[in-house]
């Protein structure tokens, strides 16, 4: 490897083939480029769906509280739990692993809420910025409650959809007015649309603590709602969520007194359908994305065995011509496979760097939603030129062994 | 400097066998040019191949120098190849790319010699043919000639005890194949041992010794009169 002698005698060959050496160089740098690109678009294709569909992928817990069902510690059964502001902030500050969104809820039914002449009764339901993500709910104008008015305790509602129809005239814009709930005027700053249709529109949302004064629940709430971060497999996620729902009943229950084996003073909806939907979909798109990586680094495999087949062939004669001054077969392999790989890894790193850079300048020129962000595992593509080199190697070396058995008169006469 | 006794050699094609050498007793001292004649099929092809350890016998025995040439492994006859023998071939079999001292010194690359000593060497030998001014021509900017003279020098750059030539004026003019032949001459002339397949006789004239060879026998192994190609160049 390390032969003067060998490697000037190597230099001498490939300087006096430019040709040969420019045209494999560029079927190698050319076929590792494109190989790049197209593990970059598709790691872009499988960003790009994974965020299309991420919000499918919304593992939404939903938590309430009831009577309790069984006695314990001296207490009697029926009696009714309500959870607190200190409830939901301990919640999530031990599970904050765990979560993604999190908002609790104060709500009432059956409130008036009334516009100069028209009114109706609504649902009324006091939450956190992030409910808006929990519910999946669509601004159709203005914004949703946001931290400030949390904050800053703003009289400020989001109406659903169905509410502005029946308060507001058609074309009357709602943002800026003032509506009263319970006869408190409030700042209407967004309407939403739901996609489960009117009747989850027939609801308005105000900051949390406002609900709760205004409907006098003190620190009570009524309500958890949270969405868990996605995870990479559905296992994991019917996992995580498993540990969380343990952990925060857990503290509820031991909170709240309430015997382990009450099964109904906590309610807790978990919905993991729409996730495994989410997590089938990603899966195919992987298992998609591995054929294609698979069939391209094969087919750049094939391209450069062939390369190195033509290579050794077009030299038979050269290798008889040795043989007969003298050669050592072993020395004319390693001379073949030493000239191979170096070309080879020149121009595979070449194509690397070339395709790297191509995907870090024109990746975030992407507009579209089906691809995001396309970018290549820089270990992944290291690999695969390794890979491309060895198999190319490999495929010289059989036809330089077998030329090299060849008698040196028959490879002499090759023509 | 080659001693062969009762030499056999035959070829399986197929089911049937070709037996091509049939017995060759046949050596040459050091010093000598002979010329080996016969028409295609005799035999003279395989008897060159096996002296030059590019085939081996069946039967018999070949000795080198007083070197017994025999189960040799392909490692062991390229040592030999490069050590004691010189080859020249009817199609000069050039490396293309490389130009003539690149392709001189060659050889002495095998024999493990510093890169400035084999041009140094090489060198010698190509002026020694008359090419010396033709040093980094490539092969195809040379005439059938000069490319002949080329693969002499390649030839005796090794220094080699016996120098095998397989038609090497087969390609060439009626000239250009006397100039050859003057210069092989020439080396002769210096003491070193020759030998010479062809099939046309004038060439053999300009031997020293003339074995005929027909179908795998030796029918006539003759001293001649060497006709000296200068005469006609």
């Amino acid at each position: 490897m390390f032969n003067i002698e060998r490697w000037q005698e190597i230099f001498d060959a490939i300087g006096k083939n430019k040709l040969r050496t420019f045209l494999t160089g560029v079927s190698v740098a050319s076929g590792i480029f494109i190989l790049v690109l197209l593990l970059g678009v598709g790691q872009g294709m499988q960003n790009g769906i994974a965020k299309e569909f991420e919000s499918d992928a919304s593992n939404s817990i939903w938590v309430w509280t009831r009577t309790t069902s069984v006695e314990y510690k001296g207490l009697n059964p029926g009696r009714e739990i309500i959870m607190t502001n200190q409830d939901y902030d301990f919640i999530n500050r031990k599970n904050e692993k765990y979560l993604e969104y999190k908002s609790s809820r104060a709500r009432d039914w059956g409130i008036v809420v009334s516009y100069k002449k028209e009114s109706g009764s609504y649902g009324v339901e006091g939450i956190f910025p992030d409910f808006q993500m929990i519910e999946n709910e669509e601004m159709i104008s203005g914004r949703f409650i946001n931290q400030n008015d949390i904050k800053e305790r703003n009289k400020v509602v989001v109406i659903g959809n169905k509410v502005k129809k029946d308060l507001f005239k058609k074309d009357k814009d709602p943002i800026g007015e003032l509506i009263r709930i319970n006869d408190i005027p409030f700042m209407v700053v967004g309407v939403f649309h739901d996609k489960a249709g009117e009747r989850e529109e027939d609801r308005v949302f105000v900051p949390s603590p406002i609900a709760q004064q205004i409907f006098s629940k003190g620190q009570g709430i009524d309500g958890l709602a949270y969405t868990l971060k996605p995870e990479k497999d559905f296992e994991t996620a019917v996992r995580k969520s498993q540990e969380f729902v343990a952990s925060m009943k857990g503290y509820l229950k031991e909170k709240h007194v309430i015997s382990p084996e009450d099964k109904r003073a906590i309610g807790v909806n978990n919905s993991l359908k729409g996730a495994k939907r989410f997590y089938n979909l990603m899966f195919m798109i992987k298992t998609f994305f591995w054929w294609v990586g698979i069939c391209t680094i094969i087919a750049g495999v094939v391209g450069v065995s062939n390369i190195m087949l033509i290579i050794v062939k077009e030299r038979t004669k050269e290798i008889g011509i040795r043989k007969a001054l003298g050669a050592q077969p072993g020395s004319i392999i390693t001379m073949i496979l030493q000239e191979a790989i170096f070309v080879t890894t020149i121009a595979g790193f070449t194509g690397l760097i070339l395709g790297l850079t191509l995907l870090e300048f024109a990746g975030p020129m992407i507009q579209t939603n089906f691809i995001a962000n396309p970018s290549v595992n820089f270990n992944v593509a290291i690999t695969t030129v390794l890979i491309l080199i060895l198999a190319g190697a490999l495929a010289g070396f059989f036809p330089a062994w077998r030329a090299v058995r060849i008698k040196p008169i028959v490879a002499l006469r090759d023509e | 400097m080659i001693e062969i006794k009762d030499l056999h050699k035959s070829y399986q094609m197929g089911s049937n066998s070709l037996h091509v050498l049939k017995g060759i007793n046949f050596s040459v001292k050091e010093g000598e040019l002979v010329s080996i004649m016969g028409s295609s099929g005799s035999g003279k092809s395989t008897l060159l191949n096996i002296l030059g350890m590019l085939d081996e016998a069946d039967t018999g025995s070949y000795f080198l120098d007083g070197m017994p040439i025999k189960n040799l492994n392909e490692k062991i006859a390229a040592k030999y190849r490069n050590q004691f023998l010189g080859f020249i071939f009817q199609s000069f079999n050039l490396i293309t790319y490389k130009n003539a001292i690149d392709n001189v010194a060659l050889p002495l690359y095998y024999q493990g010699i510093k890169r400035k000593e084999r041009i140094e060497k090489g060198m010698h030998y190509l002026s020694k043919v008359g090419l010396a001014d033709w040093a980094t021509h490539l092969p195809n900017e040379l005439s059938g000639g000069q490319k002949q003279r080329v693969a002499i020098a390649r030839a005796l750059a090794s220094e080699p005890k016996v120098l095998l030539a397989d038609e090497p004026t087969g390609a060439l003019d009626t000239k250009t194949s006397y100039e050859v032949m003057e210069l092989i001459q020439g080396i002769n002339d210096e003491g070193k041992t020759i030998l010479i397949v062809t099939h046309e006789p004038d060439i053999a004239d300009m031997t020293k010794r003339i074995v005929n060879l027909k179908d795998g026998v030796i029918i006539d192994d003759t001293i001649v009169k060497q006709v000296k190609a200068a005469a006609y160049v």
